[in-house]
């Protein structure tokens, strides 16, 4: 293949990658912006996404398409329950020190993942994807699936922003951001709007990995990657802005994809994440995040 | 602390370093090895422990520290063929080297951002034993040679493969560390530190320059950890990257959490309870780090100040 089809196809790989890590970091700035903590089993809630998506894809076993949607609605409500639970559990009960809630969550993703390995097993297991259709393109053909993806994630994101911006559901939060104690002192029950936020970061983490985890398979450590992925958006981005998430997920995205195909993805990995720590260090409010923390 | 009560704490020191050293008379041979283990770890911990239990600096990424003493002292004998007292001092020196560049970048910082700076410069760490894989073997790491593992003190013969020096050069180790912490704590530095923890700006008010003492308080901690790296290696004979992942760092934090942050001897409980609950554990489950989980929520829920910290604070306040 020529450099410039490669250069394309590795263009697609990147924005794939990017939808997936959009929706994943999104839900993790969201946690941040509104709590104020640092959701270390963030990545925990993605491997339980693809998870369950398995479980429920292999008992429904119709159509793959059907066992799909069922998965794509049933996952990210439990695993929305869960990390409701985990919040009710813990993190309240721990006042929502910073500090302290790391490493809270150090021990959550502990338990989720164990417990994984405990009732799912070790190997990674494959979800079939709900269609398959292939997209010729002049060198090449592409999975269909891969694209609808990179659609699916912009429908979810541009839901949210839908969401956020104009309902009052989004104004109540923005407000609990803004500040808590006023937003309090106004009547809006901040203690629930916490609980369902960390339950609704979650829920973005595992539509996530429902949707990529016909492209990936299932597994019980796969959480760890798209943690420290969202870790350095979530960071380049500026902690808890919302926009500035979604263009460093999409740079960090293609660029990722990108240098793997071309380079070392260790060596990619690497850069990023060095160059992450020197931008919290040097540049705590982020590339394009304003000053305000 | 009132000198009598010093007088307490220097003796139950010296008592639990005896007991240590008459253990080995008692031990079955399987616990003679986990308690060596134990003792290195402690020291990896109580290093962690200088900066997080005395500065109150939280940092998740003392794995890279650890794993610099291993690999500089593993990978000089492996390749090398440097004499193994020669890779300890190499093995402390880039635990020096690398928790002071690292300290002056890290530390302008503070908080959750010192959290995560540290744990992503761990985890650049941890890709560089990776990509490295020429000289490292990666995951699969490196056996040392059983010949590399002997050398001459004064004309005497040490042999690393020898178990009962392997217990008594890790009980050394730990003593020395002891020391080393006692009197660091116990020093005008020492008070800086806990000052610190307690209130930097007033620390800083009262004209003391906070960066320069967190700087040497991550700078002992990283050393001392590199030290129990260095000695990992040359005890054990292998060096792979797993001693470089994130799941290091956060058993220093377990380990010392459980013991006790900010006392003495609260790292070397801490390791020697997890060591066999995870030991135990392991026997039953592949899913043995649910375990580490639990304990880890817990203790922040229930038991901040650990095993040797409630016991300080209910019962016997001369605790070190």
């Amino acid at each position: 293949m020529d450099f410039g089809p490669f250069l394309f196809l590795a263009t697609l790989e990147g924005l794939v990658q990017a939808a997936v890590l959009c929706l994943t970091a999104l839900g993790l700035s969201l946690v941040f912006g509104v709590m104020r903590v640092v959701n270390v089993a963030h990545g925990e809630f993605y491997m339980l996404g693809a998870v369950i998506a398995w479980w429920v894809t292999s008992i429904v076993g119709i159509h793959p398409a059907v066992g799909f949607a069922a998965a794509l609605a049933i996952a990210p409500l439990a695993v929305g329950a869960i990390a409701f639970a985990g919040e009710r559990l813990i993190l309240k009960r721990l006042d929502y020190n910073p500090e302290a809630t790391i490493v809270a969550t150090i021990g959550m993703l502990y338990v989720i993942q164990q417990m994984a390995l405990l009732f799912f097993g070790p190997d990674p297991r494959p979800v079939e994807a709900p269609f398959y259709f292939r997209i010729q393109f002049p060198w090449f053909g592409y999975s269909g699936y891969k694209l609808i993806v990179v659609a699916a994630a912009i429908a979810i994101l541009l839901i949210a922003w839908f969401v956020i911006a104009k309902t009052r559901i989004g104004l109540v939060m923005r407000a609990t951001q803004f500040d808590g104690d006023t937003a309090q002192a106004f009547g809006i029950p901040v203690n629930r709007v916490y609980a369902s936020v960390f339950a609704v970061g979650a829920m973005f983490a595992a539509v996530a990995a429902v949707l990529i985890v016909p492209i990936r398979q299932a597994h019980y450590l796969m959480g760890l990657d798209p943690l420290l992925l969202s870790f350095i958006v979530v960071i380049l981005g500026g902690l808890g802005s919302i926009r500035g998430t979604i263009v460093a997920a999409i740079l960090i995205g293609l660029s990722d994809g990108i240098i793997s195909v071309f380079f070392s993805p260790t060596l990619a990995k690497m850069a990023s994440t060095l160059l992450v720590a020197l931008v919290l260090v040097f540049r705590p409010q982020g590339l394009f995040g304003r000053e305000e923390l | 602390m009132s000198g009598a009560d010093r007088t307490k704490a220097v003796l139950l020191l010296c008592a639990v370093i005896a007991v240590l050293f008459v253990l080995q008379f008692l031990l079955p041979e399987y616990h003679h090895l986990s308690m060596t283990r134990i003792m290195v770890l402690a020291v990896f911990a109580m290093g962690y422990n200088v900066l997080f239990g005395y500065t109150g600096l939280l940092s998740l990424g003392h794995a890279m520290f650890f794993a610099a003493g291993l690999y500089a002292a593993g990978l000089t004998v492996y390749h090398l063929e440097w004499s193994v007292p020669l890779a300890f001092a190499t093995g402390v020196a880039a635990g020096a080297v690398s928790s002071l560049v690292i300290g002056v970048v890290a530390l302008r910082t503070t908080g959750v951002s010192f959290m995560i700076v540290t744990m992503m410069f761990a985890q650049v760490a941890y890709l560089a034993t990776l990509y490295f894989t020429t000289y490292t073997r990666g995951d699969e790491g490196l056996v040392l040679p059983t010949a590399a593992r002997s050398f001459d003190v004064f004309g005497v013969a040490v042999d690393l493969t020898n178990p009962v020096v392997r217990y008594n050069i890790a009980l050394a180790l730990l003593a020395a560390t002891i020391a080393i912490i006692y009197k660091v704590v116990h020093s005008e530095t020492g008070r800086a530190l806990i000052a610190i923890r307690e209130n930097e700006p007033r620390t800083q008010m009262l004209g003391y320059n906070t960066f320069a003492i967190k700087l040497k308080a991550l700078v002992i901690s990283g050393t001392l950890s590199a030290a129990s790296g260095a000695a990992y290696v040359l005890l054990f004979a292998y060096v792979g990257s797993t001693f470089a992942t994130i799941q290091y760092s956060i058993d220093a934090l377990l380990y010392t959490l459980l013991g006790g942050a900010g006392t003495l001897l609260g790292p070397l409980a801490g390791a020697l309870m997890m060591f066999y609950v995870i030991d135990i554990a392991s026997e039953y489950t592949v899913a043995y780090l649910l375990i580490a989980g639990l304990v880890l929520i817990v203790l922040v829920l229930f038991f901040q100040k650990g095993v040797l910290g409630t016991i300080r604070e209910r019962w016997i306040r001369w605790l070190p």
